[in-house]
């Protein structure tokens, strides 16, 4: 599959009567993306903001952050199974909108929605203080339970990214990626001296809102499978999550899935990147015991050589991601797993929930129970009725003087387990 | 800034006493000498610190007369007041490595005086002390003495200002089975595919975390009599009286609760509710029964299965909670309801 990736650099947001794209800069009118978020009668009511990179501004509760992207080229649309029909995605020709993000808040679980600081300490721990953020502050109709309010921001956040999206058909990308992946046989021909490698993407799917959904299926529910990397891009893989900040992975991080596009830097040169492969984390023992072997056996029956694992969440899915790990290698495969840790405030803790000797490749995003005060910041969009509730907060999280003391795992994207981020532990 | 003060340790061989030979020489206090690494160290150094005082001692005789050479010493740094003390470095050697690392964690623990050495990683005294001191890596031999006091300097320049020590790997010392974030260069998936090519390729590599000795807990032998046992419920669910009113967090929780179970058959959506922050929180607040499960407990009460529901329950929070605050809630708890007389307990989680 062939994927050509045109980016727009976006260098500035800005409210205005017409929405378009010029020169760089998105013209947003919030009339425009209103009614896109209302045609859910479970949403009362929207409000649209921006926050560009150094504003002394906080944005919280997050739940999800979204990369506005359109297809130009090539079979379906973005967001198969939510904005679009179901056509297999992943080639032909898409423009992203870089620099910028949609990004969906409000109260939903009130435990394990996310902070993003455009400024100070918390920035450097948040790959979202360097985008400009179009911010959705969504209001549930009264009497709305969690898990349809959650169902609700998410689909409106699709909608609006897909909306916004649309306004770069037809713009001159500054930049074009390609993307390839080989047919199974195509690339043995092609690269027969080099390891072939796959990627183990694992899916939150603990279930009480904390799912992933791809083609607009609940993961909870699939067979594990292999994918074209190629098609995340376009969307395929959508976060519904609600686990801590620090590690759920955001839909913009499937879309820029980073080590999809390590691989693909390899590809062809020190490696054969062969596909993706795509798991779920279950809570039953059944479903754990299936899903990881039905993984290592894809990894052999695909004979590859290694792979990347990554994760999300923690805790339970560090049992996942365990077993994943022992079978694949049992299966003669070597693995690198991608995780965070919870080691406590002070460090001495074990990290993970689970551990095995076969686990000899560790990366880690870093402890997420370090803690750190972030200073009181002069706008918030959004609320900060929850911030003493959040996961990784407590009763005194909010001080007097509004700083705030917290574990950097209410900061999202703080420790991702796909290695979007640079922090890292010792 | 005024120069940092240090008090150095070393040993007969490195003081140019002599080898084995000399190594029965007694502690020596020279104050205001600057002997043998030590001159490394001060030209390392600069104008930022200073050496105020050499201690040399023999490798046999700190090893054999260690009470009363560690006390005699410990006396000289306490009345010399440096700011920083360091020993070493012991490369290989063992007895030196031993002796350095029990002087300086003696110093740091006894004194609350900033300490450190330099060592090989395989020196015994290493492990024995790289968790109570700061213990510099350095190379097998003396060959590496120029290696080792550049790094030893960086580090007890830094330490000594009172900068922030980072991690580990970033400062060269020996990880002290304590986790420190920082920020790396390379983003997480860059260094795990790196790490994915050396692996395939039969290359060294280093994992950034080493898997524990991992705690398996053996479940007990099953209650024989169930139907004159007192059985207590115990969940990591997050079950509060409504209100949650010791203020459990929802996340990495800092307390377990005791309530009260006394007269209570069913719980209800007014009575209880759950602070846990890891799932949806609706059906437990709805009925949190689902999560402890005290309405089948009396109904199995009542049919004489069992002989009775324990009048208290115990609750935490597991979601993100550390092992080691986990462990102690455990202990506790368990300690309770030993003295209340409890025979086995059903733990809940989520």
């Amino acid at each position: 599959m062939r994927l050509e990736l045109g980016k727009i650099n976006i260098t500035d947001i800005q409210f205005a009567n017409e929405s378009k794209i010029e020169k760089g800069v998105l013209y947003v009118n919030p009339d425009d993306l209103k009614p896109v978020v209302l045609e859910d009668e479970k949403i009362k009511d929207v409000v649209f903001d921006i926050a560009k990179p150094g504003e002394s501004v906080r944005i919280t509760p997050v739940k999800d952050v979204i990369e506005p992207r359109v297809k130009v080229e090539g079979k379906g649309g973005i967001f198969p199974g939510w904005t679009s029909k179901v056509d297999t995605v992943g080639s032909g020709k898409t423009l992203a909108l870089k620099g910028m993000a949609v990004v969906t808040a409000g109260k939903i679980v009130g435990f394990q929605e996310g902070i993003i600081d455009m400024t100070g300490i918390g920035a450097q721990y948040t790959p979202f203080s360097k985008t400009l953020n179009l911010c959705m502050v969504c209001e549930p109709v009264e009497g709305l339970k969690q898990h349809d309010y959650e169902a609700a921001v998410r689909k409106a956040g699709f909608r609006v990214a897909a909306k916004v999206g649309e306004l770069a058909r037809g713009i001159e990308p500054d930049e074009t990626c390609v993307y390839e992946t080989q047919g199974i046989k195509e690339g043995i021909e092609k690269y027969p001296d080099l390891p072939r490698v796959g990627y183990v993407s694992m899916l939150q799917t603990q279930g009480l809102l904390h799912d992933t959904y791809v083609y607009g299926v609940d993961a909870k529910q699939i067979i594990p499978t292999i994918i074209s990397p190629t098609e995340v891009m376009d969307g395929a893989i959508v976060s519904g999550n609600c686990v801590s900040a620090c590690d759920k992975n955001p839909t913009y991080i499937h879309q820029n899935n980073p080590v999809v596009e390590d691989l693909f830097a390899q590809h062809g040169k020190t490696l054969n990147f062969v596909c993706q492969i795509i798991t779920n984390e279950n809570v039953y023992l059944a479903d754990k015991e299936r899903s990881s072997n039905m993984t290592a056996k894809l990894c052999r029956m695909l004979d590859l050589d290694g792979v990347v694992v990554t994760q999300e969440g923690f805790g339970n899915p560090d049992t996942d991601l365990i077993m994943n790990c022992k079978k694949i290698e049992a299966e003669g495969v070597k693995t690198v797993i991608v995780t965070d840790e919870y080691a406590g405030r002070d460090g001495k803790s074990q990290s993970l929930a689970d551990a095995d000797a076969a686990a000899d490749a560790v990366v880690t995003g870093g402890n997420a129970n370090e803690v750190i005060v972030l200073p009181k910041l002069d706008k918030v969009i959004g609320m900060l009725d929850y911030v003493n509730k959040i996961a990784g907060a407590s009763e005194d999280t909010l001080r007097p003087d509004g700083t705030l003391e917290v574990e950097i795992q209410v900061i999202t994207g703080a420790t991702n387990e796909m290695g979007f981020g640079v922090l890292s532990a010792r | 800034m005024a120069k940092i003060k240090v008090v150095h340790y070393i040993n007969q061989f490195f003081a140019g006493i002599g080898g084995e030979e000399k190594a029965d020489t007694p502690a020596e206090l020279h104050k205001g000498e600057v002997i043998g690494p030590g001159m490394a160290f001060k030209t390392g150094f600069g104008d930022e610190a200073e050496i105020i005082a050499t201690i040399v001692c023999g490798d046999s005789y700190f090893n054999e007369n260690i009470e009363s050479a560690k006390a005699e010493i410990l006396g000289w740094v306490k009345d010399l007041a440096p700011d920083l003390f360091i020993a070493g470095p012991a490369f290989n050697a063992g007895r030196y490595g031993v002796a350095c690392g029990t002087i300086a964690a003696a110093v740091k623990e006894e004194l609350g005086i900033k300490s450190m050495t330099g060592m090989y990683v395989e020196n015994p005294g290493a492990d024995m002390y790289k968790d109570k001191t700061y213990i510099i890596q350095t190379k097998d031999s003396a060959a590496g003495m120029r290696d080792a006091v550049k790094k030893m300097t960086a580090f007890a320049l830094k330490y000594g200002k009172g900068e922030k020590i980072g991690a580990s790997c970033e400062d060269n010392y020996m990880n002290q089975g304590v986790r420190v974030n920082f920020f790396e260069k390379e983003r997480g998936s860059s260094r795990a595919v790196k790490m994915l090519i050396a692996k395939l390729n039969d290359k060294p590599y280093t994992t950034e975390y080493p898997m524990p000795d991992f705690d398996r807990v053996e479940p007990n032998p099953a209650v024989k009599d169930m139907a004159h046992a007192t059985i207590a419920l115990v969940t990591s669910g997050g079950i509060v009286v409504k209100g949650n009113p010791d203020h459990i967090e929802s996340s990495s929780a800092s307390k377990f609760g005791e309530y009260s179970l006394a007269g209570v058959t069913d719980l209800d959506e007014n009575t209880f509710e759950t602070a846990h922050g890891g799932y949806d929180p609706v059906y437990a607040n709805q009925d949190a029964d689902r999560v402890l499960p005290v309405d089948v407990l009396r109904d199995l009460e009542k049919e004489g299965v069992i002989g009775k529901l324990h009048e208290k329950y115990y609750a935490t929070v597991g979601n993100g909670t550390a092992v080691a605050s986990a462990k102690k809630y455990g202990e506790e708890i368990g300690k309770r309801l030993v003295a209340d007389g409890v025979d086995a307990v059903i733990l809940t989680s989520t």
